[in-house]
């Protein structure tokens, strides 16, 4: 089978893992919902304020609700020996922790893609902006899969992984979260919104070959 | 020229010496047993030849090419049978087992460890002994010339070892290479065997401070 044949496979066992623990994968979606419905109970229901938070608490809510699922990306596979069999397929470790990443895109990514949609609704973010939130959520949640699967790697195998992979996501992620706020903002109030857009592009176009590589190397360190 | 060469392979965990100057050649059809204490580095050894693990010092070689520069093409040439079985209970054995059937037939290699009518199972309802059974399927899915197996019989009953010695001698008919781990005798006639020695006795000072 040639390489895209694996990569596809390895995505596709993925999905299937996702579908079977359905539980688990709907966790990350509901918290999403849940921490956003936490904003109006604890800053008052003063519409003029939500529709202010609105961008940021959005994007808040989907960074932390992203990073749920991340320890057991590859946490079950090193616990389960998987892991080994997965470098042992003839693929390059960057392809097996990019398709481990397409993957957290594919069931935790596009679900908060879905969901933000009646959360914008429930915050009152005026229509014209919502567009613009979605086209920065997109590269938005794809940055996400990418930096979260790279520090879920590098801290495989490490103690207390689980404490330390916020510690090291969260800072690394904070120049989308910054982008794609300032970006609905602006929608919001009429100003021209491409560049903070274009800016998150970037930012995930470096992060799209760079955060591959390190996660093979942290995937290699952690069979060691 | 053998086919797979480990020459002088030393290696550490943390600041213990696991594996002393180790060296072996294989050739097509052999088999290789490993044998030693526990914590002798037997695994490690494994894993080193896997090129799961970097040797801390010494050459890994497969016909005169070197292993360690290009560790992903050498995964084609390795079917690997960690301690544990890499199973997603989740999964049916043959949604475990079809990431590495790289798209050929499962049936006839369901059929070596007779799992046939276990096909459609998911394998959380497995016993040990199936879910090894599995495992060692998915060596036989892998149609690599060097089988690694740690510990192979693990849990298996007396007709899947016989099963097990069928499958391993007609690797070796196939010119292919088995290097073996195990404290029990293993249907696997014809052997060599390399013997790895004990942890070294630690003479460290620590030891001797007087309380």
């Amino acid at each position: 089978m040639s390489m895209g044949g694996l990569f596809i496979a390895i995505v596709a066992r993925e999905l299937r893992l996702a579908l079977r623990h359905g539980a688990d994968t709907l966790g990350s979606v509901l918290f999403f919902v849940l921490a956003g419905a936490l904003f109006p109970l604890a800053l008052g229901p003063s519409p003029e304020l939500l529709r202010h938070m609105a961008p940021g608490v959005i994007w808040v809510c989907a960074l932390l609700a992203a990073l749920l699922p991340l320890d057991r990306l590859f946490g079950s596979e090193l616990e389960d020996g998987s892991l080994d069999q997965l470098l042992l397929l003839g693929l390059p470790p960057s392809l097996v922790a990019l398709a481990k990443m397409a993957a957290h895109w594919l069931t935790t990514g596009v679900p908060l893609l879905v969901a933000a949609v009646p959360m914008a609704i429930m915050l009152g973010l005026p229509p014209a902006a919502l567009p613009v939130l979605m086209a920065g959520l997109v590269p938005g949640t794809i940055v996400l899969s990418l930096v979260g699967g790279m520090a879920a790697s590098v801290v495989l195998g490490a103690r207390r992984g689980g404490v330390l992979l916020p510690l090291l996501v969260l800072p690394l992620v904070t120049p989308a979260l910054i982008f794609g706020a300032a970006a609905v903002d602006s929608a919001r109030t009429g100003l021209p919104f491409a560049p903070d857009l274009e800016l998150l592009m970037a930012f995930m176009a470096g992060a799209l070959p760079l955060c591959p590589l390190a996660g093979g190397a942290g995937l290699r360190a952690a069979a060691e | 020229m053998p086919l797979l060469r480990a020459e002088d392979i030393s290696v550490f965990r943390g600041e213990r010496l696991v594996l002393d100057n180790v060296s072996l050649t294989l050739d097509a059809g052999e088999a290789l047993l490993l044998t030693g204490p526990n914590g002798a580095g037997k695994s490690t050894l494994l894993r080193v030849l896997a090129g799961l693990r970097h040797p801390d010092s010494g050459r890994l070689l497969w016909q005169d090419t070197d292993i360690l520069t290009d560790r992903t093409m050498h995964a084609a040439h390795i079917a690997y049978l960690g301690h544990q079985d890499a199973l997603k209970p989740g999964l049916t054995l043959v949604e475990n087992l079809a990431l590495f059937s790289r798209g050929k037939s499962l049936d006839e290699a369901l059929d070596v460890f007779d799992l046939v009518h276990l096909a459609d199972v998911p394998v959380r309802l497995f016993s040990a002994g199936q879910k090894r059974r599995a495992a060692l399927t998915r060596v036989v899915l892998a149609r690599a010339p060097l089988w690694l197996l740690d510990e192979p019989s693990l849990g298996l009953d007396a007709r899947s070892v016989d099963r097990l010695g069928t499958a391993l001698a007609r690797h070796r008919s196939e010119g292919g290479m088995i290097v073996a781990t195990t404290h029990v005798p293993l249907p696997l006639p014809d052997t060599r065997h390399l013997a790895l020695p004990g942890a070294p006795v630690v003479d460290d000072a620590r030891w001797h401070e007087p309380a």
